[in-house]
């Protein structure tokens, strides 16, 4: 490169500096180990897009992201799994703190002691909601910790079985389908009663080799499973309960572990995580004490220093893979450290009575939506215990129906007929977010009486 | 960076602080008991933290100025590429068109991210001299797994799964690579390093056989010394019917100077998180995407991503695919700001990366050399090993040098890894450290050198600058704390 770059502060002169320190006369002499017939020559060149000045650069990207239809200029009525939620702008501002944001892994706990303190604080607050003993301070997203939990699941009772409930996420069952393709154990699926899971189906499946039961709570249709009684079929056989559980829905519902889960699993993008096309989202692992030494991932844990003040360090590494390699629980390295930060900055500002009015306005907001729509004649395929999310049967294909309300300046629900076996059905999400005026305007193109 | 402050955020709370503000809802409150089954309402609220906004702000704050980025100071952490996190690519991230859209609106609403997909993938098929790239793996070990499902599948697919059973790994890989091995369904064959720190032909050669999956290699490797038979290397093991992994932690070496794909890799990954530029986050999110050449592209993760005339599309009908690795398609904020620092940087950038961050590293070996041990003499790339087995004789471990560089007010480098070093320490520069930076931290090590020989107890008794002094790792592992206990709050 002949004009310096603003990232690399080495000079010609440092360069000539350090070769003659190192010994050798050229850059060239310190890639003569890399064998010829594999070098990039110039008749063999690396190609890439050309390089941008920093005012090129952000035009282009703001060009890219320019295309795409965003919240801040439509209602978004989509959840599935990714939601569209309230975040206080403290959270932003703590991310971007460089002390943390620039951080690696705490390898050296008197140096990330920031760190670590905000990843027990984290594990604390999921235990809170989860009503866990345990939490490790986070993996990839929702769906891998689900995996992970098959994982320890099948490990733990050396049975070489799960059974999912047909309600949950679509992309939660493939993506278990690929953890148990790498571990080589069964994956049975129990099917729907309605939006519930079906309690027969999964009865007849469950046996004493299923080493785990997996059910979403509240499930991928919105609808709020009685956990309790998939709790007593499961007790029958020593079989294990895994409940993939919406955080934000816990401060208002029973948490798993009251009711009786094993392990509990999630995604805490609700919390103070933009959606980001699907990620950087958050997973999070919560378990009874006696899976402890078995959980994936980092584990952050108190200690005292020399003086007995009170520190924090990363623990139980001998579960880990930098300690024991082929014999490791997980081969997991990299947590999601900065948005379990994210997800903590936002349970400090939100807190503990604040976390229960937002949960308690998607439940309004949601249940006002289908009211409307039930009062207007529309068929709710899901008329029953949930929380933010609900299935309605459209008098038209729902691409039909996607199409009107993006008219309207809104993004329509998911199209969910496939898996429900049923025409134009659509999972509606109303969170806190949207306002009575897009819940008119999205019931008045739903029921035909919209522009 | 010393602070008194020690409170817990449940510590500072006060029933009936709020740093929130949600807006006046205009609908009619629900009524929970008419909407859900009594025995599913929650009995206890969770204790969660009540505070003000200063407050919540004051903590964090009090919080990061106890721990330690790239922007505090040097990083030499070897095999994680610590360089400079650009500043613009965080504004870039948190566009709305990237930050706030939704992974299933529909695809027409959403081309602009999957323009930014399709180039990124384009531009790390350049780098890695791969076929077909995917965009889902999460962070390094989930490509790590993803491209040995893909030997699975592609094996089984050759009728030859049951055979195929066995996964050669050196004995200086990253311990994630044994560990993704096993939990794709594999066996473990470890092979040991030759004198030079290599992998030995000889070895290879011993430990192969018709029972073999593939090979992992991470090259250069993890003593930053590059694979010199590389070529020699490939040839064996497809020879034997088995396939190459390129485990790309330390691709920064090599970034425009020759590519995985012409040493012969079959699968590759890439830690977008190092190479990239993309900051860690204190051990997350990062980014993995893989890469395969063409005979592997039918088993990649599903969905993938195409280009028909100016419209961008993601499919879903790959039967052969080992399936979904991840939810929606990676970490795509991630994957953001990769796409802008490759911009950023360009073909010719980035080879001068990999230029300097190599000469950095042999700066520092060499100015090192007459104070540590150096197991491998030979010339180094973007890493190197040293040993503090002459410390060890003084009665300083190499634990306490790294708790001593703290106090001069650097991170440590990697320490005990990789395990076929005594008392090692790897370091890694980066391109985007000057030069009376590296001599900062080299002058650093010389004096603790030197205090190891006359004051070994002032090394030993280190760190003293920081807001802890040592902490009791031990106990913390046989009495484990994770979470709060309430009644036991802290002086």
């Amino acid at each position: 490169m002949d004009k310096q770059h603003r990232y690399l502060p080495t000079t010609k002169e440092d360069r000539k500096e350090m070769l003659e320190t190192i010994g050798v006369s050229s850059i060239k002499d310190l890639f003569s180990d890399i064998p010829e017939s594999t070098r990039a020559t110039k008749e063999k060149t690396v190609e890439l897009e050309e390089a941008l000045s920093e005012q090129a650069l952000t035009r282009y990207m703001k060009g890219l992201a320019d295309v795409n239809i965003t919240t801040d200029t439509h209602a978004y009525f989509i959840g599935a799994g990714t939601y569209d939620h309230y975040i206080p702008s403290v959270v932003n501002h703590v991310l971007l703190r460089s002390e943390f944001m620039t951080a690696y892994t705490p390898y050296q706990p008197e140096a990330s002691q920031g760190e670590l303190q905000a990843l027990f604080e984290f594990q604390t607050m999921m235990c809170e909601l989860t009503g866990m003993d345990v939490a490790n301070s986070s993996l990839y997203d929702g769906f891998t910790s689900l995996g992970e939990a098959c994982n320890l699941a099948t490990s733990a009772t050396k049975r070489n079985e799960v059974v999912y409930s047909g309600a949950i996420h679509p992309q939660a069952k493939e993506v278990v389908g690929t953890y148990a393709y790498g571990m080589e154990y069964d994956v049975k699926e129990a099917g729907l009663d309605g939006t519930y899971t079906d309690m027969d189906a999964l009865k007849e499946l469950v046996s004493e080799q299923t080493a785990a039961v997996i059910i979403q709570y509240p499930n991928f249709y919105g609808t709020i499973e009685d956990l309790k009684a998939v709790k007593e079929l499961c007790d029958a056989t020593k079989t294990l309960l895994i409940v993939m559980a919406n955080p934000l829905a816990l401060a208002l519902i029973e948490s798993p572990g009251k009711l009786g889960a094993d392990i509990v699993v999630g995604d805490t993008q609700p919390l103070g995580l933009p959606m980001n096309f699907g990620g950087p989202h958050c997973g999070y692992f919560a378990v009874k004490k006696k899976f402890m030494r078995k959980v994936p991932s980092r584990i952050v844990g108190q200690t005292t220093d020399e003086d007995g003040k009170r520190g924090f360090v990363m623990t139980l590494q001998t579960r880990e893979q930098h300690i024991r390699r082929e014999k490791a629980t997980s081969n997991m390295s990299s947590n999601q450290a900065l948005t379990a930060l994210a997800s903590s900055v936002f349970l400090s500002t939100v807190g503990k009575v604040g976390l229960q009015e937002m949960a308690q306005q998607n439940i309004s907001h949601a249940h006002y939506v289908k009211n409307q729509l039930k009062a207007k004649g529309m068929e709710i395929l899901s008329d029953d215990a949930f929380f933010n999310e609900f299935v309605v049967k459209c008098n038209e294909p729902i691409e039909e129906v996607s199409k009107k309300l993006l008219e309207q300046s809104i993004v329509s629900g998911y199209d969910v007929s496939d898996y429900l076996g049923t025409e134009n059905a659509l999972l509606l999400c109303v969170t806190e977010k949207r306002t009575k005026e897009e819940m008119d305007t999205l019931v008045d193109v739903l029921t035909g009486e919209g522009k | 960076m010393h602070t008194t402050y020690n409170d817990l955020v449940f510590e500072i709370s006060r029933k009936g602080r709020q740093g929130y503000s949600l807006p006046e809802s205009s609908i009619e409150k629900t009524d929970l008991k008419d909407v859900i089954p009594a025995h599913l309402m929650r009995e206890t609220p969770a204790e969660l933290p009540e505070l003000s906004e200063l407050q919540v702000m004051r903590h964090y704050t009090a919080l990061s100025n106890k721990n330690f980025g790239i922007e505090t100071g040097f990083y030499p952490l070897g095999s994680c590429t610590m360089k400079y996190n650009p500043k613009v690519n965080e504004d870039i991230a948190r566009y709305s068109g990237f930050s706030n859209i939704h992974p299933l609106q529909p695809e027409m609403t959403a081309q602009g991210a999957l323009e930014l997909m399709y180039r990124l993938e384009e531009n790390l098929k350049e780098v890695t001299g791969m076929d077909a790239i995917s965009l889902q793996p999460a962070a390094g070990a989930q490509g790590e797994w993803s491209g040995l499902l893909i030997f699975k599948a592609y094996h089984e697919a050759n009728g030859e799964g049951n055979q195929r059973k066995k996964i050669l790994v050196p004995d200086s890989a990253h311990g994630t690579n044994p560990a993704s091995a096993v939990v794709a369904g594999f066996d473990v064959v470890e092979i040991k390093s030759n004198k030079e720190g290599r992998v030995g032909v000889e070895a290879l050669k011993e430990a192969i056989g018709p029972d073999t999956a593939g090979l992992m290699l991470t090259n250069p490797n993890t003593l930053g010394l590059f694979e010199v038979d590389i070529v020699e290397i490939a040839r064996i093991v497809h020879d034997a019917g088995g396939l190459l992994y390129y485990d790309g932690a330390n691709a920064n070496a090599i970034l425009g100077k020759s590519t995985p794909g012409e040493m012969g890799f079959d699968v590759v990954h890439l830690n977008l998180h190092k190479s990239f530029s993309t900051p860690h986050g204190g051990g997350g999110p990062g980014s993995g995407p893989i890469g395969v050449v063409d005979y592997l592209t039918d088993f990649m993760p599903s969905p993938r991503i195409e280009k028909d005339a100016d419209t961008y599309k993601l499919t879903y009908d790959h039967p052969k695919s080992i399936g979904r690795v991840k939810g929606y398609y990676g970490n795509f904020g991630v994957n953001v700001r990769a796409y802008a620092y490759i911009r950023s940087m360009g073909a010719a950038g980035l080879q001068q990366v990999s230029e300097d961050a190599v000469l950095h590293a042999n700066y520092l070996k060499a100015r090192l050399e007459p104070y540590y041990d150096t197991p491998f003499k030979s010339i180094c790339k973007h890493e190197f090993v040293l040993s503090g087995n002459r410390q060890k004789k003084l009665g300083v471990r190499t634990l306490d040098i790294a708790k001593r560089l703290l106090d001069y007010g650097f991170y440590a480098p990697t320490v005990y890894f990789p395990l076929i070093v005594e008392e090692c320490l790897m370091i890694e520069p980066t391109e985007t450290e000057a030069k009376e930076t590296l001599d900062a931290f080299a002058d650093a090590m010389i004096e603790i050198a030197k205090e190891a020989e006359e004051n070994p107890e002032h090394v030993t008794g280190a760190p003293y600058t920081k807001s802890v002094r040592r902490l009791d790792e031990v106990t913390a592992a046989r009495k484990p704390i994770v979470t709060y206990q309430r009644d036991t709050k802290a002086e």
